[in-house]
């Protein structure tokens, strides 16, 4: 954990008090004939250039929705912002129209898609799929977008670029193929990148090729990264902080280093838990009792109170608030302190 | 041909959206397997809409009804299908006129009230007819389809199970039957028989309308043979009638529903374009074609004669229609 | 590519074979003697029908007639009808109809069929969405022959705003567009339904999200990324449809009186011209035949992860 200091010494002189995107407050629903579902519950978190913030959560936290959110890609209906702002260098991007919106997306905000092989058309060539940024967003010609794609290529270390050029999607390889969908994020020199699960659908083998491939890239770039995962072994190594989201909420906020040595919150210490370790082998692998909640009907309270091991009648009855317990370290439960203390934390 | 049908098997997306009329086929194509490529863990192609039937758990049928059991198309086309198949076989409870007494002075009526659609060229009651109408096209719409899912069902599953030359073999069978479009082939049956009778028509839509359930269920038994569990049956030693009957039925049967629910809506069309043709039931039956038929040539005068029985025609048609979309909807969980 | 042609090809003989011997075999093995049936209810001459009997081979085995037909078949001999007339001659002047008909049907399929469906795709759950379903529903459901005669009255008789019958013999464009419109209809719904199902289903996929998320305009989305990959199935059924209209006139041609070979077929059906009703099937499953290998060979076009081997 202490090799981040080492590995991105740019991370300090990131320019303080500006981050380049705030996320305040945000509240998303999906309206289905179902029911209501409330995935986002006041989600705010932020990023500054260079900075890579990891949002962890199981399937169903909301952590995948708000990236969408924030990519202006969320499927409405059935989903509805309810309220909140999202803020790009100050500027409520909620607030903007259409156009200028899109001209955020790609450009200044570029997304990585968990799974490339279906998020890559299957029936144009990743050349066309790549070329067609510079095109579009910068009229460029199709000779010289072409020139363009190939270059990409060889950024992402795709070998044989200007042969594979005219290549189809389905003739590369899960790793080649996540490699595309990274050429296609930088394209533009984007000031924020958001990875939403880059890895997961990769073999083990390939996962740290292409994550490192992206830590890379973006501590040259300088840019924001916005890394959604729910695997712990990803994180530790990249991440400058991590928030950990649980049923719509953030319940935990920290730097990456604090997080692992003391969580302070039962969710998190869970999570940390029941990671494989070579030190405990033999023991049972502890695990997080029940089930994520339903998002049509979020247990009052404290959303994690039916799995928590700490829960009491309080934790039943109020929704604990997001408070800070030491510095820059955040939690929202009720013994938030009981927690971090008995980790060791402060 | 058969290399692609083998192909095909793996595409979720092969038979839920094909016209419904069913004269075209399944396009024969298949997929290139992601060759030289590392092993997807994401399932390729199954991923963007993989949820066919096969992959359903026990709960689906129950998940199945409590879909259909508020679609508004079930209860709509359920309604007129039992108002149909009660007209079929009572016509007497809706009308106590007798359709083939036709006094040539009653010629061309309009509507009254002896005649609440007036009566026809011969003087015959266009109402009781149009009631009387609905036996025939529903003898021929239930009888044929009765015998394509019993003839599809079987070439289709033997096709499956055996694969090999047998497979083959019925693969180009099928192709032949599906090189005549069902009308014309219909038609040319039709005209080798002077005597014809409502099974005569039945034969004729049976012997080239069971194609496309035979693809449907030989996709099925295909798919279900390689699945785990089947497999799994098969090393435990389930018998063939066995694996068939619990594992490969249960499957197929979803689309094989939907399928044998629009074509019924079809082969009644094409039984009343037979009839209007002349060729299809004989003029001693009553049937909607042929009174369609012989209410053209005073289109001009009394257009009533041609639009109750193709009324009748139509709702019943569009009836099975929207019978087997609600089915399809309720058994696809993917198109919710 | 090539060979896999070449392999299509060697298939389909087999399938024609299987097909026209089908419809040999329900011509003139069910329908009993076509002789005698050309005499009606009158009694035949016993030295004509022998004569007869001899010149079409129909006291050979039905296998041995099958192969004289088509050994004849191979030189382009499609048969005699019994009124004389070589049946390839018959076919020659009614195909030529019958392909133009099916073209004026085509692309009224294609233009207001794409058209409703991606519109109803785009807006699925809004109210033209509804609209066309309702209406395609409706089309589907009106057998063609009530919808043929409809068509004629209001448009053709009594709107008078195209002919409501062809020319006999040559029927002009113009002649042909209400009976294009009839027989275009039902292919018409089924177009604009699939269409505007794979234009749904495709709208959830990731694909569309990714070109969302590279901030393409939704124009460019919707044609280069969304109504592309929406057409494949579409244009397969296209293509399969094409050759399924020039068969499935038969009673449209019927009705506005074109003399296609739906017209053709279906009067020698009821005249026992077995020959012509032979030659003409032929014709046509040949036809069906080579659209079915245009349209697989259109896939591998459309779509880059089909290979032929």
């Amino acid at each position: 954990m202490t090799t981040n200091q080492q590995t991105k010494p740019e991370k300090t002189d990131a320019v303080p008090g500006a981050p380049l995107l705030e996320v305040d407050d945000l509240h998303v629903e999906f309206r289905t004939r179902d029911g209501v579902a409330k995935a986002i519950n006041g989600v705010s978190y932020s990023v500054s250039a260079g900075e890579t913030l990891a949002v962890l959560g199981e399937s169903g936290s909301g952590k995948s929705v708000t990236a969408q959110t924030i990519m202006g890609i969320l499927d409405m209906p059935p989903g509805v912002i309810t309220g909140g702002e999202i803020r790009f260098h100050g500027r409520d991007m909620l607030k903007m129209d259409k156009d200028e919106r899109r001209k955020i997306r790609g450009k200044k905000i570029a997304m990585i898609f968990q799974d490339a092989l279906s998020a890559l058309n299957p029936v144009y060539s990743v050349g066309f799929q790549l070329a067609e940024m510079y095109r579009v967003h910068e009229g460029m010609s199709r000779k010289d977008a072409k020139a363009r794609a190939i270059e990409l290529m060889d950024l992402v270390k795709i070998p044989a670029a200007k042969e594979r050029v005219n290549d189809y999607p389905h003739q590369f390889s899960g790793g080649m193929r996540q490699r595309i969908m990274i050429a296609m994020a930088m394209a533009l020199d984007p000031e924020l990148i958001i990875a939403d699960e880059p890895t997961t659908a990769l073999d083990v083998t390939v996962q740290a090729q292409v994550m490192d491939l992206l830590a890379e890239l973006q501590r040259e770039r300088h840019m924001g990264l916005i890394l959604i995962t729910h695997d712990l072994g990803v994180v530790a190594d990249v991440a400058d902080k991590i928030a950990v989201m649980y049923a719509g909420r953030i319940v935990e906020h920290a730097p990456v280093d604090k997080l692992y040595s003391s969580p302070a919150h039962p969710y998190t210490e869970g999570l940390l838990a029941s990671i494989p370790r070579l030190d405990l082998k033999g023991q049972d692998l502890y695990a997080i009792k029940g089930l994520p909640p339903n998002l049509m009907r979020i247990p009052s309270g404290c959303a994690f109170n039916p799995r928590c091991p700490y829960a009491q009648d309080i934790c039943r009855a109020d929704v604990p608030p997001l408070i800070e317990v030491a510095p820059a370290r955040h939690s929202a439960c009720h013994f938030a302190q009981q927690v971090l203390d008995k980790n060791g934390g402060s | 041909m058969p290399e692609h049908d083998r192909q095909r098997e793996q595409l979720p997306t092969s038979s839920d959206e094909q016209p419904h009329f069913g004269s075209i086929e399944t396009p024969s194509i298949f997929l290139a397997d992601a060759e030289g490529t590392t092993v997807e863990k994401s399932g390729a192609y199954a991923a963007p809409d993989g949820s066919g039937p096969q992959d359903k758990p026990r709960g689906a049928w129950a998940e199945a009804w409590r879909e259909l059991s508020r679609s508004p198309r079930f209860y709509i086309s359920g309604v007129i299908l039992l108002l149909l198949l009660t007209m079929a076989f009572f016509p007497g409870w809706f009308t106590d006129q007798d359709p083939r007494f036709c006094p040539i002075a009653d010629s061309n009526m309009e509507a009254s009230s002896a005649h609440w659609f007036g009566t026809n060229q011969q003087g015959c009651d266009i109402y009781s007819r149009t009631i009387y109408g609905a036996r025939a096209s529903i003898i021929v719409g239930i009888a044929t389809t009765a015998i394509i899912v019993l003839l599809g069902g079987v070439v289709g599953a033997i096709s499956g199970y055996f694969g090999g030359w047998i497979d083959s073999v019925l693969a180009r069978v099928t192709d032949v039957f599906f090189g005549i479009p069902l009308l014309l082939a219909a038609l040319v049956f039709m005209s080798a028989f002077e005597e014809r009778s409502v099974w005569t028509v039945v034969a004729a839509l049976g012997a080239f309308g069971w194609m496309q359930i035979a693809r449907i269920m030989r996709g099925s038994v295909i798919t279900v043979k390689s699945a785990d569990y089947v497999v799994a049956a098969k090393a435990l030693g389930a018998g063939t009638r066995r694996i068939l009957l619990r594992h490969v039925l249960p499957n197929a049967i979803a689309p094989v529903i939907v399928v044998a629910t629009i074509s019924l809506g079809t082969f009644i069309a094409t039984e009343a374009t037979l009839s209007f043709l002349g060729i299809g039931l004989p003029a001693s039956e009553i049937s909607w074609g042929a009174d369609i038929s012989s209410a053209t040539t005073v289109i001009r005068d009394q257009p009533s004669q041609l639009f109750y029985p193709s009324l009748f025609l139509s709702v019943t048609v569009l009836s099975f229609i929207l019978l087997g979309d609600a089915v399809r909807d309720a058994l696809d969980p993917k198109l919710r | 590519m090539g060979r896999y042609v070449v392999r299509r090809l060697l298939q389909m003989i087999p399938v024609f074979l299987g097909t026209t011997f089908l419809i040999y075999f329900m011509v003139y093995q069910l329908g009993g003697d076509p002789i005698s049936a050309m005499f009606g209810d009158k009694a035949a001459d016993p030295v004509f029908v022998r004569q007869m009997r001899e010149e079409y081979h129909l006291n050979d085995p039905l296998i041995v007639q099958y192969w004289y037909y088509l050994t004849g078949l191979l030189t382009g001999d499609f048969g005699t009808s019994f009124s004389g007339i070589p049946v390839a001659d018959e076919l020659k002047r009614a195909f030529p109809i019958s392909i133009r008909l099916a073209l004026i049907a085509f692309a009224i399929e294609i233009v207001v069929g794409v058209g409703a469906g991606l519109l109803a795709g785009l807006r699925r759950g809004k109210f033209a969405d509804s609209v066309v379903l309702v209406t395609t529903l409706i089309v589907i459901s009106i057998p063609v022959f009530v919808l043929g005669y409809v068509v004629q009255y209001w448009l053709g008789l009594k709107w008078q705003l195209f002919p409501a019958t062809a020319t006999p013999g040559d029927p002009t464009w113009e002649d042909l567009i209400l009976p294009g419109i009839v027989l275009g209809s039902l292919s018409l719904a089924f177009v604009a339904r699939l269409t505007r199902t794979s234009i749904a289903e495709n709208m959830r996929a990731d694909f569309v999200r990714t070109a969302t998320a590279k901030g393409l305009p939704r124009r460019r989305v919707v044609t280069v990324h969304l109504l592309r990959n929406s057409l494949i199935p579409v244009v397969t059924f296209l293509g399969a449809d094409l050759g399924a209209l020039m068969a499935g006139a038969i009673v449209t041609e019927g009705i506005f009186n074109v003399d296609g070979v739906g017209r053709l077929i279906y009067l020698a059906v009821t005249k026992h011209e077995n020959a012509t009703v032979v030659g003409a099937v032929a014709a046509l499953v040949i036809v069906y035949l080579v659209m079915n290998l245009i349209v697989d060979l259109l896939y591998a076009v459309l779509d880059p992860r089909i290979r032929y081997a």
